[in-house]
């Protein structure tokens, strides 16, 4: 027969440590880096930057790139800083996070899906990184979404417009800093109503994928409010790179404006067909037939050249901006890579940042702690004025830039595409802002944030 | 109608490089007996000739301008044209403008280079081996090219401007009777039409009014007795290749104003110019010129809004449709020789 081993003492201490567990918020309860996946050990913690170094989003990825090491190096006290002085909380000191070292491994998302998810799977499981930062595709940020929710990780999406992202796709934890389609519709509409009037017969070339789909439908659907009429909408394949089938019939349509939903080397070629059949500048119903470009690319307008002149479209952030931030930041980047970071690169660094602060402010780098701390997380000094990370689908608001493509300011070649983009409008936060339960956001849910192992 | 006639003349359009690639698919294929897989790459190597004799017109020296600042607040470094230099700005930048034309200059001897140093260098080592290993080997230089020029250029599609002269569109409803801006289509794309003629001309000339070409013509029929005639076909083979690649790379050359060169243009068009090389017979000259013109008109109408309201997502099968179609009815394409492929 067993002797039991219990004591008066020995329950009560027992007892004790058990209630002070239970009684600490969810997130503390992982101080000891134990119980969620990747916990750093040592005195060094892993980001994985997945971005396209290969592919025909190259330019871009290595852009976010570049802006990635410059946020790793002000984070461990390398250089001047940048935002770090100008951010509103004041949680970074240069120390690394939570005095470990950051460090970084890269993976190239090549802009699919399938690439994309394997890199980040062996960057989770060999190279041990407690979050993955970048991307310049929708249906890329989608995938590796996913994934980073399956593995217990943070995903700090890169560029991502896409409105499913944190939409129907949206998940615990995975948190956008970039704007969305719905946004730039929402900015772009009350510019173009003034510049072309109510009165107005809207032809859609759009991008056949997730992207593509939402924002033409948020085009549609602002555009309409104000009077416009969406007289066709076309669905192009991805890289299709001769759009001379679906352009040519548009002259003939009768409309006067064309929709552009393409984005990367689609537009540059897309917007080079179109002016190269004389859209611009040919009169249809009287008016001068006009083109738009809902969302802009620094690489973009470099590729486009002076095709870009009087397009309009919007932005998540320019280099031209004049905040304090912007310019911490453009002087920073500019210092060491010699020209001026692109709005990729802007979101890249800026979520970097978050996430190292969020796991400052919650002592822990586990996932569900890092949630807790970005939902609803109010902040400045980033380039974008006052910001909210919404805690019910993770999606940053913030003001939103309306750009109209201009000749070189400069007249400096190695300028185009950075000062060929004028920044019009710095259209309100709220009235980019869009309800919780918005049709066009519906059909998902985040779910609970997943720490993993 | 003017819808129609829209799409013929897109059809035309593409055609055309259909037709300059395949034409230059199946020289190599006729003379060599080798499927090529590298030459959508020629192609993309001829558009960045385009590019480099921009960027060659364009080479600059850096000039300091105080009066100035950069986004930092430096003196603004500014970069100026040595050719402005020598003819003056306004010569430069006329010069510069025509750097697409102009590179045919430059596209000719390089492609006839390259085109040697692949046939010398790698291809010769495979004309015994099975077909397969000489599209594996191809497809891997096609890639292994494709990185060099991603490498050296980047991966953004790189702006290639027509001449000015040919920069804008020509309403060409006007001269057929219809109403204005019914039929507008770009000029670079109707010069392109008539350069891929000039060029399929002269190809198909060169073949059959020199001796050159007749020996060449009688090795594609009998390679063994020409060969017992004492006649070195094998030299004029290789030459051969070298000829369809500068076919090719003057069809890339001329067609970034219409579509921006970039590292992956050849991919694009690999696949479609094999399948137009089958569907116009293989091994036969004539067959790939009118397959590709065949195939570039139906794609064109596939692409109707018309069209594709009746059959959703037809413009992006039609190719292969027809290439069934074709294969089912006529096994040796519409213009195939009998023996070809058959052993």
């Amino acid at each position: 027969m067993k002797k039991a081993n219990f004591s008066r003492r020995g329950v009560l201490k027992t007892g004790a440590v058990a209630g002070a567990g239970l009684m600490l918020p969810t997130y503390l309860r992982a101080e000891s880096h134990t119980g969620f996946t990747n916990a750093p050990t040592g005195d060094t913690v892993t980001f994985g930057f997945n971005v396209p170094q290969t592919g025909p989003d190259a330019e871009e990825g290595l852009d976010e790139l570049r802006a990635q090491e410059l946020a790793v190096q002000h984070l461990n006290g390398e250089g001047d800083g940048g935002m770090l002085s100008t951010f509103s909380q004041k949680n970074l000191d240069g120390t690394g996070i939570l005095g470990k070292k950051v460090n970084f491994v890269t993976g190239d998302t090549q802009t699919k899906s399938d690439v994309a998810r394997a890199a980040a799977q062996s960057m989770i499981q060999k190279d041990g990184c407690i979050m993955i930062n970048g991307g310049s595709s929708s249906g890329v940020a989608v995938a590796v979404q996913g994934l980073c929710q399956e593995a217990g990780v943070i995903f700090m999406a890169g560029l991502t417009h896409s409105n499913d992202t944190t939409g129907k796709d949206r998940k615990a934890n995975g948190f956008r800093h970039f704007f969305n389609a719905y946004m730039s519709a929402a900015a772009l509409a009350p510019v173009l109503e003034k510049a072309y009037g109510t009165d107005r017969q809207a032809y859609h070339l759009t991008a056949d994928y997730t992207w593509g789909w939402t924002q033409q439908e948020s085009m549609a659907a602002a555009t309409e409010a104000m009077g416009w009429t969406t007289t066709q909408n076309v669905l192009t394949p991805v890289g299709a790179g001769d759009f001379s089938s679906y352009i040519a019939p548009v002259l003939n349509s009768g409309a006067d404006i064309l929709v552009l939903n393409h984005y990367g080397g689609d537009m540059v070629n897309s917007l080079t067909q179109a002016v190269q059949f004389g859209l611009k500048g040919k009169q249809i119903n009287g008016k001068d037939f006009q083109i738009i470009v809902p969302l802009y690319s620094e690489l973009m307008a470099k590729g486009a050249g002076s095709n870009i002149e009087g397009v309009y479209g919007s932005m998540n952030w320019n280099w031209q901006l004049q905040d304090d931030a912007t310019k911490a930041f453009v002087k920073s980047f500019g210092e060491k890579y010699g020209f001026p970071p692109s709005n990729a690169a802007h979101t890249c660094y800026v979520q970097t940042l978050l996430y190292a602060d969020a796991v400052t402010r919650a002592g822990s780098f586990n996932p569900c702690a890092v949630v807790e701390a970005l939902e609803d997380f109010e902040f400045d000094g980033m380039g974008n004025g006052p910001t909210t990370y919404r805690g019910s689908d993770h999606q940053c608001f913030k003001d939103v830039l309306v750009m109209e493509g201009t000749a070189s300011a400069s007249g400096n070649a190695n300028m185009v595409g950075y000062d060929t983009l004028k920044i019009v409008e710095q259209t309100p936060r709220a009235q980019v802002e869009y309800p919780e339960d918005h049709p066009m956001f519906a059909g998902g849910a985040l779910g609970d944030c997943n720490p993993g192992a | 109608m003017d819808a129609i006639i829209l799409q013929i003349l897109n059809g035309l359009d593409k055609g055309s490089a259909y037709a300059l690639i395949a034409l230059g698919l199946t020289l190599i294929f006729g003379t060599l007996g080798v499927v090529n897989f590298a030459h959508g790459a020629l192609f993309m190597i001829g558009a960045f000739c385009a590019v480099t004799m921009q960027r060659l017109l364009t080479l600059s020296h850096t000039v300091i301008d105080p009066s100035q600042t950069d986004f930092l607040g430096n003196p603004l470094q500014t970069k100026v044209p040595y050719l402005a230099s020598i003819i003056g700005a306004d010569g430069a930048q006329a010069l510069i403008a025509w750097a697409v034309p102009l590179s045919i200059i430059l596209v000719i001897p390089v492609m006839l280079f390259v085109g040697w140093a692949i046939e010398r260098g790698l291809i010769k080592h495979f004309y015994k081996r099975p077909h397969a290993d000489q599209i594996l080997v191809t497809f891997g230089l096609a890639i292994v090219l494709q990185e060099i020029i991603r490498a050296v250029y980047g991966a953004n599609p790189i702006q290639s401007p027509a001449p000015p002269m040919f920069s804008g569109s020509i309403d060409l409803g006007q001269y057929l009777g219809f109403q204005a801006n019914a039929i507008v289509y770009p000029i670079w794309r109707l010069v392109y039409f008539g350069f891929s003629t000039l060029i399929i001309g002269a190809v198909f000339a060169f073949l059959q009014f020199t001796t050159f070409g007749m020996v060449v013509r009688a090795g594609m029929a009998d390679r063994e007795t020409v060969g017992m005639l004492g006649i070195d076909i094998d030299k004029r083979f290789t030459l051969m290749f070298g000829l369809a690649a500068a076919v090719a790379g003057l069809a890339g050359a001329m067609y970034a104003p219409i579509v921006s060169p970039n590292y992956h243009m050849g991919m694009d068009f690999l696949v479609l110019s094999f399948v137009v090389v089958v569907v116009g017979g293989m091994g036969s000259l004539p067959g790939a010129v009118f397959a590709g013109f065949l195939l570039g008109i139906l794609q064109g109408f596939a692409s109707m809004n018309e069209v594709k309201a009746i059959l959703p997502g037809i413009d992006q099968i039609v190719i292969y449709l027809v290439a069934i179609i074709i294969l089912l009815t006529r096994p040796r394409g519409l213009m195939g020789r009998v023996g070809v492929m058959e052993d």
